[in-house]
């Protein structure tokens, strides 16, 4: 967490009061929620009234997905439809399908390219052919684990031709990339505050007022009646800060990262010659004007080396000091192929090999030259026991 | 030495791996994930895959202090034992899938993959002992009768006991290593025992087959031929099997009928009288032997072991020594004392020298001395 974020959280956690309360405490928490409100706001471009505070992203996925479905299908029991990427996270896709099993949802799965972008041809045709049957969009604002930025914008555009309403998790773009939710034309968008140096178990969905949904958790009527709960005070004050401090410094913080992240990707490209560089090849960042976004996360570097398995890579990675991630990890914590690569095209064996490199407000030049100095050894020992483990000659 | 202590998340790997770190070992304990559809919980003693198990291993890792990781070997899992499992029930042998697990998964796939990643031994919590005597390595049954495992380590050979480590081999009961665990602040203490096959998590082996390979509809015949019954398919059926045959009509002389043979070939599974179980010889293929057993071809005194829970008995044992004169692979026993009942092709006979593990094959066929091979099944 930022300094300033751990700061005021810690302040507030002094502090008790329950912000509907109407003695002096719950104004004066209510006070601090309504300011947060404001300074989330003003960070991401919504207006105040459009955030709604949660219990992180993944409830704030959830929310959108499950509520929006719920609410554009009242009195329209044909909008049975929802089209999201095959590269969205799961916070989004796992809903989608549950709805799928529970509440008469048909999911349709919008492929990407080989760099992870969506097919935005492939999104007109299934509004040309079925708009009026469609309940929502979602497509993530950043891939996770590939960095891929997607045409959050176009992706809108297409949708409200038809008046189908879009909404986007942005979890790892806020803090990265300039984020305006107004500018975006999005009717939805997920944040969260630990990507950005806030704490974990707070989040928010931005939602346009006009947007039909149904709430997802019922009891004390909190957050426009859409989402109940006691509010999370010094989470929601932390997160205000650190976002309003992450977006401060964005355009100063994706020129250092990206720049140790190029420097990753090089000198990882010359050691290990047939490491592949997975998600849009394009690293550049664009003028400083404001408006642009990149192709890619700056902070993110993903990569596959042929016949090594992740689980060997993180292993011996980890051994030397060195933290990365094979790309997701599920909850049993079993590494498998994943299921953004196999959508972006990438073979099941080569997606076995996967390393993601995410850089933060720490990483440091020495980290690079930690990471490039180990790797080579790592990935050689690897290969050597990836090469065994697949069996190559071993079963009878 | 760098030592890589394989975690189900049971009791007995964790007190192996906590063993193995005060015995001065720098150890990473690692979880395999055998199964890509794993419940969520384990239900009882069975099973041992499921994501709570996973949870419990890495529980135990934090308490003892190492680092933790899950390395998916499930693809090879069902490449090696499952696949063998189905393959040998279709061809009307009897397989041991703990067996199988530790030749290919543990002693295979993990003890090499340890390996190429700079490990020097896979510490596991199996019963059973390792003796260093003239500076090689045997493998002896542990001092816990009940719980030895010595039966189903014997496949790995003398190589791979090389690089093995068995931390609970001088613990003579399950409740001492209870004691260690709930000493450790293990909360796996307490965690009951698992049984059964770990991939056919509800017990239900027959089910478990029928939906892998499908209803085949066949004929239960008396050692005469005659039809007695019908089945839903011959893999179902393992020799010496008394329950389940469903044959309605009783046999004359009024006495129970087991499973003599399975005829995959025929579909056909044969029924008898308990005394054709009994057989005095035994042959075996895929022989492991191990250093200082004498492979020369010439008959010992040794005892065999036919079950995982079965007792030894008195046998003379040699290695079989092919026409061919290819290095011998197969193995002989007779019993000149006692017989033993309901032998099925696919287990595995281990012979032993007292506590001493000598080699191991798999059971190829079985009979009694003066009649014909009651098994006829080709070794593979």
């Amino acid at each position: 967490m930022s300094s300033t974020a751990l700061e005021a959280m810690t302040t507030e956690l002094a502090r008790t009061g329950n912000p509907p309360s109407l003695h002096t405490a719950g104004r004066a928490a209510r006070r601090t929620v309504e300011e947060s409100r404001e300074a989330l706001a003003g960070a991401v471009g919504a207006r105040p009234s459009e955030v709604l505070f949660t219990g992180g992203g993944t409830e704030a996925d959830n929310l959108a997905v499950k509520g929006v479905f719920w609410g554009r299908r009242t009195g329209h029991p044909e909008r049975r439809r929802i089209l999201v990427s095959a590269v969205e996270h799961h916070a989004v896709l796992d809903p989608a399908f549950w709805m799928a099993e529970h509440s008469g949802a048909e999911i349709v799965l919008l492929p990407v390219d080989g760099g992870g972008r969506v097919d935005l041809a492939a999104l007109r045709e299934e509004l040309a052919a079925h708009a009026p049957q469609t309940a929502l969009v979602s497509v993530m604002w950043a891939n996770n684990e590939v960095g891929t930025v997607q045409p959050v914008r176009e992706i809108v555009q297409l949708a409200h031709q038809h008046g189908v309403p879009v909404h986007s998790d942005a979890v790892q773009a806020l803090g990265q990339l300039p984020v305006d939710f107004a500018a975006s034309g999005l009717d939805a968008m997920t944040i969260t505050a630990h990507k950005l140096g806030g704490p974990v178990g707070t989040g928010a969905l931005v939602a346009r007022k006009d947007l039909p949904m149904t709430p997802v958790l019922h009891g004390g009527g909190q957050e426009r009646g859409v989402r109940s709960g006691t509010l999370d005070v010094a989470g929601i004050r932390a997160f205000a800060v650190a976002a309003t401090e992450a977006v401060g410094s964005l355009p100063e913080r994706a020129v250092r990262l990206a720049a140790l992240r190029d420097r990753l990707v090089g000198g990882v490209l010359e050691r290990v010659p047939d490491a592949v560089l997975r998600g849009p090849a394009d690293l550049a960042l664009p003028p400083d004007d404001g408006a642009g976004s990149p192709a890619r996360l700056p902070a993110n570097a993903h990569l596959t080396f042929p016949g090594c398995e992740g689980d060997s890579l993180l292993y011996l990675l980890d051994s030397a000091g060195v933290e990365v991630s094979t790309g997701s990890a599920c909850q049993a914590g079993v590494p498998r192929p994943s299921h953004v690569l196999l959508a972006m095209g990438v073979p099941e064996v080569e997606a076995r090999g996967a390393l993601r490199f995410s850089l933060g407000a720490t990483s440091t030049d020495a980290d690079v030259d930690l990471v490039l100095e180990v790797l080579p050894g790592v990935v050689d020992r690897a290969r050597a026991a990836g090469l065994v483990s697949l069996g190559v000659g071993g079963a009878r | 030495m760098r030592v890589l202590a394989a975690m189900s998340g049971g009791v007995d790997s964790a007190v192996a791996a906590a063993l193995a770190v005060e015995a001065g070992h720098e150890v990473v304990g690692v979880h395999m994930a055998l199964s890509r559809t794993r419940d969520q919980f384990r239900t009882g003693s069975r099973g041992c895959c499921s994501i709570e198990d996973a949870g419990d291993a890495r529980r135990a890792a934090d308490v003892i202090g190492i680092p933790y990781y899950v390395w998916d070997l499930s693809e090879r899992f069902e490449e090696t034992v499952v696949a063998d499992f189905l393959a040998e029930y279709e061809a009307g042998r009897t397989p041991n899938p703990c067996v199988r697990c530790n030749e290919h998964i543990k002693f295979e796939a993990l003890l090499d993959r340890a390996t190429a990643l700079g490990f020097d031994a896979v510490a596991t919590g199996h019963y059973a002992q390792v003796v260093e005597r003239d500076g090689r390595r045997e493998l002896h049954r542990s001092p816990n009768t009940e719980k030895d495992q010595s039966y189903v380590l014997a496949v790995m050979g003398p190589e791979r006991l090389e690089r093995a480590i068995f931390p609970l081999g001088g613990y003579a009961s399950k409740a001492e290593v209870r004691a260690e665990a709930e000493r450790r602040g293990l909360s796996v203490s307490a965690k009951p025992d698992s049984y059964d096959i770990c991939f056919v998590a509800d017990g239900d082996t027959r089910g478990f087959l029928r939906d892998r390979l499908g209803s085949r509809p066949g004929e239960i015949v008396d050692t005469e031929g005659a039809v007695l019954g019908a089945h839903d398919g011959a893999y179902a059926f393992t020799v010496g099997q008394r329950k389940g045959l469903r044959i309605d009509r009783p046999a004359d002389d009024g006495r129970p009928r087991y499973v003599l043979d399975v005829q995959p070939a025929q579909n056909r599974v044969v029924v008898g009288p308990a005394e054709l179980l009994t057989v005095d010889t035994i042959t075996g293929s895929d022989a492991v032997w191990f250093a200082g057993a004498d492979t020369s071809g010439t008959w010992f005194d040794a005892e065999v072991q036919v079950r995982a829970h079965g007792a030894p008995v008195a046998a003379r044992v040699r290695a079989a020594v092919p026409d061919d004169g290819v290095a011998a692979s197969g193995v002989e026993v007779h019993l000149p004392d006692e017989r033993l009942r309901g032998v099925a092709p696919g287990q595995s006979v281990v012979v032993y020298e007292g506590t001493r593990v000598v080699g191991q094959a798999t059971v190829s066929g079985a009979s009694r001395s003066g009649s014909a091979s009651r098994t006829a099944v080709a070794a593979r």
